[in-house]
């Protein structure tokens, strides 16, 4: 389950309140995106491209370990030039639901769970004490949804709305919360 | 023999990896600290690391500093400067309560740090929390961040570790605690920012500070509160997942 809020600035102008940061790249596999968009619009772009062409000539859907590959790649061998990092999470047959982070400098890593983006430094402690592992979907859209509001609630750059998407065997289901249905906290 | 030695350090120096930093860093409690109003007082906590660049100088710090008998403070930021100011301010305090022949304001503690923390604004580094029982206000919490601001809050935390637990600290605060809710809320909080800070460490100290007096508590690393993502590897064992994956 991926989710996401949708703030773009550049410097200190807010470009935009609504832009999608979660990108399918391919049918049960989708990113979120962090850093700068320009960069990681790009990079999906052209993994969305090799990751549906290696899927054709396999004959299969791909796997999200081979989808976090693709966007690894293409990060670690332009990583001087790059400043994005991304979440993949989606559904394959072999290993069911994953989640994996590709950070800045190229590293590929798998959890259980994870954050990321500028908002992400205020809710590793709120994450750290609220995840257990094993939850079902609807303590999962609770989880996610309360670590983006709080998030949101303290960062200057994450804010607008918030995009969640949840991926399983049977298909993918999109949920947008606007900022002020979100839940709130005690000094809000 | 000494000649030689600081020959090769200065070889060495400059942004070189084979340097050690401790030889150039300044001392600094980069650290996490918190304090919390209640009914009655306030619950203060600190981490209990300062290092000089990766090495740490004192794992056993007390960073929870009396000013006078119902008033503390927490420091954060350079170790150098909050050890002075907090010095100075004791000093000042005192004074006044002598003159005043009554226990100090809480309000006023504040104040005097504000003063100093704001006209050496350019030269210092130290955030500081104050917080302590006065028979006008009860419990009260102000923070004087670097800069030299001063605002009274219910909860405030600071410290390089600070930033990992607003979202913990906003979705548990609610008005009108007990003491043990803060105490459980303060140690919580310290616990989760000590694993992600790698300037935070080594043990929690805690103050219930009350109109009967000062509770102090120290809570050791392995009796520390344990979240579901410190048992990660245990975790990873049970489904068989990599540990390490090898992407």
């Amino acid at each position: 389950m991926v989710g996401v809020e949708d703030l773009v600035h550049f410097r200190y102008y807010v470009s935009s309140k609504t832009i999608n940061k979660l990108i399918q790249v391919h049918d049960r596999i989708f990113c979120c995106i962090a850093g700068s968009l320009a960069d990681a619009q790009a990079v999906t772009k052209a993994a969305k491209f090799q990751i549906s062409f290696h899927s054709i000539q396999m004959e299969s859907p791909p796997l999200v370990k081979a989808a976090a590959s693709v966007l690894k790649e293409l990060c670690y061998n332009n990583k001087e030039e790059l400043q994005a990092g991304f979440i993949t999470a989606g559904w394959d047959r072999k290993k069911g639901p994953q989640v994996y982070t590709v950070a800045l400098g190229g590293m590929l890593l798998s959890q259980p769970f994870t954050i990321g983006g500028s908002g992400s430094t205020y809710i590793y402690g709120y994450a750290d004490a609220k995840y257990k592992p094993d939850m079902s979907k609807e303590e999962c859209l609770q989880f996610a949804t309360n670590a983006l509001a709080l998030a949101m609630g303290r960062d200057n750059v994450s804010g607008g709305v918030a995009h969640l998407v949840v991926i399983t065997e049977e298909g993918v289901e999109h949920i947008v919360i606007p900022g002020d249905k979100l839940p709130k906290f005690h000094d809000e | 023999m000494a000649a030689a030695t600081a020959m090769r350090f200065g070889q060495l120096s400059s942004g070189s990896d084979m340097a050690p930093d401790w030889t150039t860093k300044e001392v600094s409690t980069g650290t996490t600290i918190m304090a919390v109003e209640y009914d009655g007082g306030v619950v203060i906590g600190a981490d209990s690391r300062t290092t000089t660049g990766a090495y740490i100088a004192n794992r056993v710090t007390d960073k929870l500093t009396p000013i006078h008998d119902r008033i503390f403070c927490c420091r954060s930021g350079s170790a150098a400067d909050t050890q002075a100011i907090a010095d100075v301010v004791t000093y000042q305090l005192g004074f006044h309560s002598i003159e005043l022949d009554e226990a100090p304001l809480v309000q006023t503690a504040a104040n005097l740090f504000k003063a100093s923390c704001y006209r050496y604004r350019e030269e210092l580094m130290a955030g500081i929390i104050v917080a302590g029982w006065d028979k006008r206000r009860g419990g009260q919490v102000y923070t004087v961040p670097v800069g030299g601001m001063l605002v009274r809050q219910p909860v405030s935390v600071g410290g390089s570790g600070s930033t990992y637990i607003y979202g913990y600290m906003d979705s548990n605060y609610k008005p009108n605690m007990t003491k043990d809710q803060c105490l459980r809320l303060v140690s919580g909080a310290l616990s989760l920012a000590m694993e992600r800070d790698g300037s935070s460490g080594g043990v929690v100290r805690l103050a219930a500070i009350s109109e009967t007096g000062v509770d102090r508590q120290v809570i050791l690393g392995n009796q520390l509160p344990k979240w579901s993502t410190t048992g990660y590897i245990p975790y990873c064992l049970s489904k068989g997942l990599e540990i390490y994956p090898t992407v």
